[in-house]
């Protein structure tokens, strides 16, 4: 599902952090284009 | 969603098409990751972002939905994701995020 796709990583704060989410995309070989961890409030 | 990844994501979208990209949520919580996940398929909800009015109808699941566990190899998500899983409630999440899914515009 994510092999070769383009993967826009949002993670959050209080939940599972963006380079949380990244590494796991990158393991499973898609590639991030875009990241950011946010504090939603 | 801020208006920084708000931005970005709309960029995104022009450059490789909305059908190239898909987008993978870390909210903490079902209410959190039905706004964010409303945001790229619907447009942002707050009309306070570059998304407003944008329904991109960008491919959206949550990092802890089965379909992403499945892609992750386990040494990977052990170390990443860890006791989290056990923490945040995956499957009430999962509703959430494959509702607004659901909901995706017919592409024109």
């Amino acid at each position: 599902m994510l092999k070769d796709r383009l993967v826009i990583a949002l993670g959050e704060r209080d939940g599972i952090s963006g380079p949380s989410i990244e590494a796991c995309v990158r393991a499973a070989g898609g590639t991030v284009v875009f990241g950011a961890t946010e504090c939603f409030v | 969603m801020d208006l920084h990844s708000q931005e970005a994501i709309l960029r995104l979208a022009g450059e490789h098409g909305p059908q190239k990209l898909v987008v993978i949520l870390g909210a903490p919580d079902p209410e959190s990751a039905e706004i964010a996940a409303e945001t790229v398929v619907l447009g942002d909800p707050s009309y306070a972002g570059p998304l407003a009015g944008a329904q991109l109808g960008l491919d959206v699941y949550h990092i802890l939905e089965d379909d992403m566990r499945a892609d992750v190899p386990d040494d990977v998500w052990e170390e990443q994701i860890g006791v989290m899983a056990d923490v945040l409630d995956g499957p009430a999440i999962s509703t959430a995020v494959a509702a607004m899914r659901a909901q995706v515009p017919p592409q024109s």
